[in-house]
């Protein structure tokens, strides 16, 4: 079973809000020093779901990232988790693609690599939260594609996919090759073992640009992104805590009752 | 293109999800804006067609229903399909959807198949020289973006739950129904809807509940979720959880409350054991008062509660219990 795995690297998405910093002229992020990007969350629940698929079917797991070549370390990451191949899809072309573009930009790749039976992503990123680039890139690749899963299981051609809901679950089958992303209810990541990492420190990851997989420069790139970014800042949602003291916490819990009842919340 | 602006509306059992509403209001809004129609569309199995008439008294000037067997459950590839063939009909200006698990796994596939823009999760909407404007918060809630059409074919977003106002009943209020055909073969579509199981909650919904308590990793295991339901009963309140709660498996997902959970606006909610991390406030942020309950002054979730105690919630819990029951009670 063939397995590609696309993932995005993203600012930690754990550092306290007080050190998250915009730059609003630049309507742009700015990292904090000394913080070291991440995989996206999800994508860390499809990495382990491709190699769970893999320990039991056999195959090969190629990773694909659009970014810059500090993605590297986050591929260096999967492949140490059990992933076989990465592929670094950098270009100045790409430069400020929207989701679609992203999606343009990996179909591209993968119509290059050929042969799969499953592309897995993440559900939504964790920073822009666009939840778009994977369901374009199964419409660019004209596949079936179920998102959110909670649960996989491979019948035969088929895959029996659970998906989560807001109040529940739904089941569908779908036939390969097709497009899943991963919800964080189906399996726990692993780390990577100091094996995996020795492996992973000895294999090159070639770059790919707009030229090996002959993409249409005018379809991806800041100039093809269909929304434009007007302004970014950061939000304001502290309120006054008022900290409800006592001689013990159950006295304070009495209070806090009390206090409820008082401003009519209660 | 029309100036219409088309609605995705949704379908709970035998009901008009609620999620409807929201767009039917904002959709009248933007097509007033516009000189267009406000068109909704309603997919699903037996029964859609009746109950499409509905979205007319929400607002709809022209309600699109498809109903089929093979909409009954939710299909990715066949709804897509009848999706598309609406868009292509209406040709609008502008096509909303909800954030919800139908919503957003639909209209990736349409805006890339029709080149149209797509801003995902908004909290408002607003029209600028005709351009659909949009504003959502980023970096789980850290930042908030705005962001313009950039004058593609069709404007296309999904609009958070609860971010905008349900619209107001207009019974009698006139409209055209057209029923669209859907021509879907058996053995056409590379998947197959199975089943859906609906979870069943005990007492209020999360969504609905005026009064929410929240656990979250602070709680250690399970069995302190059982002290929770029973504060949480005294005030006819529902039980919610943080994500860490729900990856350790002490309750289950639809409790999540969140940014990939649920979105709750109670009179008050009760964090417990919750650090507070944004993509957790996402869900709770929109409650009126937040009380919150951690062992930890520092705890980000202080920043956004009304109340606080610092202390260890095995000490306080069973005394707000007490003293709720002794002031509810009598
Ligand atoms: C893309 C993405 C999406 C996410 N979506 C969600 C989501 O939808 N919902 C969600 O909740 N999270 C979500 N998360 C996870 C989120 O970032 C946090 O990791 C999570 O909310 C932490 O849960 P917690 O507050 O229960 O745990 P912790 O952060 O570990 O906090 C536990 C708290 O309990 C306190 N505590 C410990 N002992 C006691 C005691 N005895 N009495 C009282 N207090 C005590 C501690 O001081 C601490 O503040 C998401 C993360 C990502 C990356
Ligand atoms: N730059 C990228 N490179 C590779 N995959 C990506 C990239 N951006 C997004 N993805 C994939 O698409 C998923 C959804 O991302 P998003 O549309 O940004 O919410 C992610 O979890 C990844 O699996």
């Amino acid at each position: 079973m063939d397995i590609i795995v696309c993932i995005k690297q993203v600012l930690d998405h754990d550092i306290p809000p007080r050190d998250f910093k915009v730059d609003e002229e630049k309507r742009a992020v700015v990292p904090p020093a000394n913080v070291p990007p991440i995989i996206s969350n999800f994508d860390e629940y499809a990495i382990e779901e491709a190699i769970t698929l893999k320990e039991a079917n056999g195959g090969k797991i190629t990773l694909l990232t659009v970014g810059d070549e500090s993605s590297r370390d986050s591929l260096k990451k999967c492949l140490a988790m059990g992933c076989d191949e990465a592929i670094l899809l950098n270009d100045s072309a790409f430069e400020g693609s929207d989701s679609f573009g992203i999606a343009r930009i990996l179909a591209g790749a993968i119509k290059k690599i050929g042969s799969f039976d499953i592309i897995l992503c993440g559900r939504l990123s964790s920073d822009w939260s666009f939840g778009t680039t994977a369901l374009a890139l199964a419409e660019a690749l004209d596949l079936p594609s179920v998102s959110q899963l909670q649960k996989l299981e491979a019948n035969g051609d088929t895959l029996r996919c659970e998906r989560v809901l807001e109040d529940g679950e739904e089941i569908v089958e779908v036939s390969m090759p097709c497009l899943l992303t991963a919800s964080n209810e189906i399996n726990t990541p692993r780390l990577p073992s100091v094996k995996g990492i020795l492996m992973a420190s000895r294999k090159q990851i070639p770059v790919w640009g707009a030229g090996d997989i002959g993409v249409d420069t005018s379809q991806v790139g800041a100039g093809a992104a269909t929304l434009e970014l007007t302004k970014l800042y950061k939000p304001d949602y502290s309120t006054l805590c008022e900290f409800i003291e006592a001689d013990s916490l159950e006295e304070a819990a009495e209070k806090l009752a009390t206090r409820l009842r008082e401003d009519k919340i209660i | 293109m029309s100036n219409d602006v088309l609605i995705l509306a949704e379908r709970v059992d035998d009901r008009i999800a609620l999620v409807s509403s929201e767009l039917c209001g904002i959709g009248k809004k933007l097509a007033n804006e516009k000189g267009g129609s406000l068109v909704a569309l309603l997919l699903g199995g037996p029964g859609t067609n009746d109950l499409a008439k509905g979205l007319i008294s929400l607002g709809a000037d022209k309600v699109l229903s498809a109903e089929a067997d093979i909409l009954t459950g939710y299909n990715n590839s066949a709804y897509v399909k009848v999706v598309d063939s609406a868009v292509n009909e209406v040709d609008p200006a502008i096509f909303l959807v909800g954030c919800t698990s139908v919503g957003r796994d639909i209209a990736p596939r349409i805006a890339f198949r029709h080149g149209a823009s797509y801003a995902n999760d908004c909290i408002e909407l607003s029209l600028e020289d005709g351009m659909l404007c949009a504003v959502r918060p980023v970096y789980a809630g850290n930042a908030i973006s705005h962001v313009r059409s950039k004058g593609t074919s069709i404007n296309m977003a999904s609009i958070r739950l609860k971010a905008f106002p349900l619209t107001d009943v207009e019974e009698g209020r006139a409209g055209e129904q057209v029923q669209i055909d859907v021509s879907i073969e058996a053995g056409e579509l590379k998947m197959n809807f199975i089943e859906s199981r609906q979870v069943e909650s005990e007492g209020v919904r999360l969504e609905d509940a005026e009064y929410v308590v929240s656990g979250g990793r602070g709680l250690g295991g399970p069995e302190p979720f059982q002290q929770l339901a029973e504060l949480g009963k005294l005030l006819k309140a529902a039980v919610g959880a943080s994500r860490a709660a729900v990856d350790a498996g002490w309750v289950p997902t639809h409790m999540q409350v969140g940014q990939t959970g649920k979105i709750v606006s109670p009179m008050l909610y009760i964090a417990v054991g919750i650090s507070g991390a944004m993509q957790h406030m996402v869900g709770a942020g929109p409650s009126k008062n937040i009380v919150a309950i951690n062992t930890d002054a520092e705890a980000p979730i202080f920043q956004r509660a009304r109340y606080g105690i610092v202390g260890d919630y095995k000490k306080v819990i069973p005394a707000l219990t007490k003293k709720f029951k002794d002031l509810l009670e009598n």
